[in-house]
């Protein structure tokens, strides 16, 4: 019997034909994503990840909005002139905690993975108001409503409750505390522990960054989430990369 | 329509009505307002038209009218996708230019609501699933009936999918310059909008199987194969790829259910797929059923349909790593990725192949039909890509290309080429079909139009080859004293010239889908262009003549 013979009996029922399609387009996603969530090594064990501050998430969420991603890329491919230009290259323990990844495919702008850290506050305030009076060649876009817009989120506590539905590590202590965390990072002035701050999120930056202290903008949220970028993890320290080094199959 | 019915109707938008406005107060976000504010209208206006409808008489004159009979095909649907299709594809290409001019000059950005990062999903989003999807919805509703010799299956779900997928793009495009987005590409619309539309799928869903199955032929064509994978794989990408855990059931806000590299695979999954399913097996089968109707010829091999519609599909879902090489994703599956993406080629080719192929015995047409000529030149942009598509996904090709202009314009020579031409065509063949006419308003315009936008793919397509691979040297180039040479912003300075060009493509492009609307606009106004028919070869056969004069005798050389 010929191909085209045996084949009749697909063609000729709609059933055998819908679930034969699905069968075969079934198998490449199975074979190739759900290995990531049990084989161990896809995601190496590094010193410093912790899931992002209130604040830093408030600002995340305006990255997205924003469509950033559309540009910017998350990710520092192990090349040399990637690494010289940007930073050590980027590891998939970095993004564990970002619902969604935001690695991006195209770099319209420069790579972000480690910008944190990288300008001063006033620097990144001055850019996203007028990107072309920092740098004259740049085709970005305006962001100065940021500055005049308050951070209205809600309430932080369902963002992080969501984001603990999904996996993320928040305490009952870092939800409730959600709103005093977020205004204690902002706000200078703010009564609160700072201590017990660091503690849960440590290497957190805590100081007005958008100039403004009167107020805490949408700028503010920004500008932490960018200062933070790559920050967590220390890769000149000798433990750390005597880690990496000691990792097999990658 | 009787009084109860007409009554329970207006009474179900109504509670929908008042639904909407309980939200509308609420809403945890503008944004979410704002999208209840459009279903409060939708509910109003169908409210509005339910109570209208009570009237004896109207039954026999409504638009919405069901088919005359069981002799006819049911085309309401068909042509008001259409419509739709033109209508989208316009708005979704000046979008583009709009962007691409952006890119040139960006003092065109209008904060917040016209700016790049949100105008440039609703561009994706406008060409991929409002025109290429109400092209797909509108060819598959006309293609199946013929195919199978018998009416739509569930004619009133038929149009609830119609009018259903209008309202999901009218959220999608309105929350992306709201700032509603998830940030997934191509799979940006958030939550409940994505809810909404797989209700909208699974009834697609329905109607095609639905229709399948009360056929009148034994056989299920090759067309219908290809309509059914995309239906079937777009509904299990979907899902999938938008779990997603809201913040609030009055917010627009969700957080994905996955996490960095989980999550980028499955994004990527889902991308790649949406290009493989959307935009190949779904145009593959317009391909399958209007190229052998228009060159009036069979497809060229059952054989081949059976081998490639398989390997095709089977093939196409490993592909997706290959967006992800030297990233954080695991070698192993970096690798899959580019193995079975350099396999795809030739499935791919056997499309195209079968496609062209079918033009054996016609290939004269292709002078003097503009329509056939559209379809061989989708047919060898869709080969282009496909080739240039496994190409880059080979790992240290793609460490060049990746991140820049290339992919762009990769993406653009199978969009425009493939996608617009092959749509485009299919909507000439079905205009005056639809609409009973004798033939396009001006077939000389199709003749324009295909003109207007194969040179302004080329502008596309060359000007973005040249962008990629000058930003992709320029990052990577190192001075003799052992540094980096460039600047990051010295490589935007220089792509400068390229955009330009690259805008300038696109405007031609639009250029012709606009001759293309007011060809439609004519034909639909039941107009004949008066112009000398496009098959006429001029010849003079009294001049076609060697000149014959009397010959002097022959003198022998002496």
């Amino acid at each position: 019997m010929g191909l085209a013979e045996r084949h009749k009996k697909l063609e000729r029922n709609i059933t055998l034909l819908a679930v034969g399609t699905f069968i075969t387009v079934a198998i490449g996603g199975i074979v190739e994503i759900a290995p990531l969530f049990w084989i161990d090594n896809t995601i190496e064990e590094v010193e410093g990840m912790r899931p992002y501050t209130p604040l830093e998430q408030a600002g995340r969420d305006i990255y997205v909005r924003e469509g950033c991603y559309s540009c910017h890329s998350q990710m520092v491919r192990p090349f040399r002139d990637e690494v010289e230009r940007y930073g050590h290259y980027s590891l998939a323990a970095e993004s564990m905690y970002d619902h969604p990844f935001q690695w991006g495919s195209k770099r319209t702008g420069p790579d972000l993975a480690r910008v944190g850290g990288r300008y001063s506050d006033e620097w990144h305030v001055q850019h996203l108001q007028d990107p072309q009076s920092v740098v004259p060649e740049s085709i970005m876009p305006q962001y100065g409503f940021l500055s005049e817009t308050n951070l209205e989120i809600g309430d932080p506590s369902a963002q992080l409750t969501a984001l603990r539905r999904v996996g993320v590590p928040y305490s009952d202590e870092d939800i409730e505390q959600a709103m005093a965390d977020l205004i204690l990072q902002a706000d200078p002035d703010a009564e609160g522990d700072v201590e017990d701050f660091l503690q849960r999120y440590p290497k957190a930056q805590v100081r007005d960054f958008d100039g403004d202290p009167d107020r805490i903008t949408e700028m503010d949220a920004l500008v932490a989430y960018l200062q933070m970028l790559g920050t967590l993890v220390d890769f000149d320290s000798a433990a750390a990369q005597e880690e990496l080094a000691q990792e097999k199959g990658r | 329509m009787q009084a109860e019915a007409a009554l329970g109707r207006t009474g179900l938008w109504f509670i929908v009505l008042l639904l909407s406005v309980a939200v509308i107060a609420t809403a945890v976000d503008s944004g979410f307002a704002a999208h209840a504010t459009i279903i409060a209208i939708v509910a109003f206006a169908l409210m509005v038209m339910s109570a209208a409808r009570f009237d004896p008489v109207s039954n026999g004159r409504t638009f919405f009218k069901m088919p005359d009979g069981p002799s006819r095909y049911d085309d309401d649907v068909v042509r008001w996708g259409a419509i739709a299709t033109m209508f989208w594809g316009m708005a979704g290409l000046a979008a583009g230019l709009f962007i691409a001019l952006q890119l040139a000059f960006p003092q065109l950005n209008f904060e917040p609501y016209f700016n790049f990062g949100r105008v440039r999903p609703l561009h994706t989003s406008a060409v991929i699933f409002a025109f290429g999807g109400n092209a797909l919805i509108a060819t598959s509703f006309y293609v199946v009936q013929r195919t199978c010799r018998t009416q739509l299956a569930f004619p009133s779900l038929a149009r609830f999918v119609f009018w259903g997928y209008q309202l999901f793009i009218v959220l999608a495009a309105t929350g992306y310059l709201l700032g509603i987005t998830q940030s997934r590409e191509y799979a940006e619309p958030e939550w409940y909008v994505d809810l909404w539309l797989t209700i909208v799928w699974v009834a697609y869903f329905a109607v095609f199987v639905g229709t399948i199955v009360r056929r009148h032929e034994p056989h299920i064509y090759v067309a219908n194969w290809f309509y059914l994978a995309f239906i079937v794989t777009i509904a299990m990408l979907h899902i999938v790829n938008n779990l997603a855990v809201p913040i609030s059931f009055l917010g627009s806000r969700s957080y994905s259910a996955f996490a960095g590299v989980q999550d980028a695979l499955t994004q990527w999954w889902y991308g790649h797929n949406a290009v493989g399913f959307f935009l190949t097996a779904g145009f593959l089968a317009m391909m399958y059923y209007f190229v052998p109707k228009q060159a009036e010829r069979p497809i060229y091999s059952y054989r081949l349909s059976i081998i490639h519609f398989w390997s095709l599909i089977f093939l196409y879902i490993w592909a997706g790593p290959h967006h992800l090489h030297y990233t954080a994703l695991p070698d192993w599956a970096q690798t899959l990725g580019m193995v079975f993406s350099v396999m795809l080629w030739m499935p791919s080719w056997g499309g195209m192949i079968n496609g062209l192929m079918t033009l054996n015995g016609a290939w004269d047409k292709v002078r003097t039909d503009p329509i056939i000529r559209m379809m061989v030149m989708a047919l060898a942009f869709y080969g282009m890509s496909t080739f240039e598509g496994p190409m880059l996904s080979i790992k240290s090709v793609n460490s060049l290309s990746h991140y820049t202009d290339w992919t762009i314009g990769h993406v653009h020579s199978g969009a425009l080429g493939w996608n617009g031409m092959i749509t485009f065509a299919a909507m000439y063949y079905l205009f005056p079909r639809l609409w009973k006419r004798e033939r396009m308003y001006s077939l000389r315009m199709i003749n324009w139009h295909f003109w207007l936008a194969t040179i302004g793919i080329v502008f596309y397509a060359s000007s973005m080859w040249v962008a990629g691979i000058t930003q992709g040297l320029m990052w990577r180039e190192y001075g003799p004293d052992g540094y980096l040479v460039n600047s990051f912003a010295d490589t935007v300075a220089a792509l400068h010239p390229m955009y330009i060009m690259r805008a300038f493509g696109g405007l031609l492009y639009l250029l012709g889908a606009a001759v293309m609307s007011y060809n439609v606009w004519m034909t639909l106004a039941g107009k004949l262009r008066d112009e000398a028919p496009m098959t006429d070869t001029p010849h003079n056969e009294e001049a076609d003549r060697p000149i014959v004069k009397p010959q002097p005798n022959a003198v022998p050389a002496e």
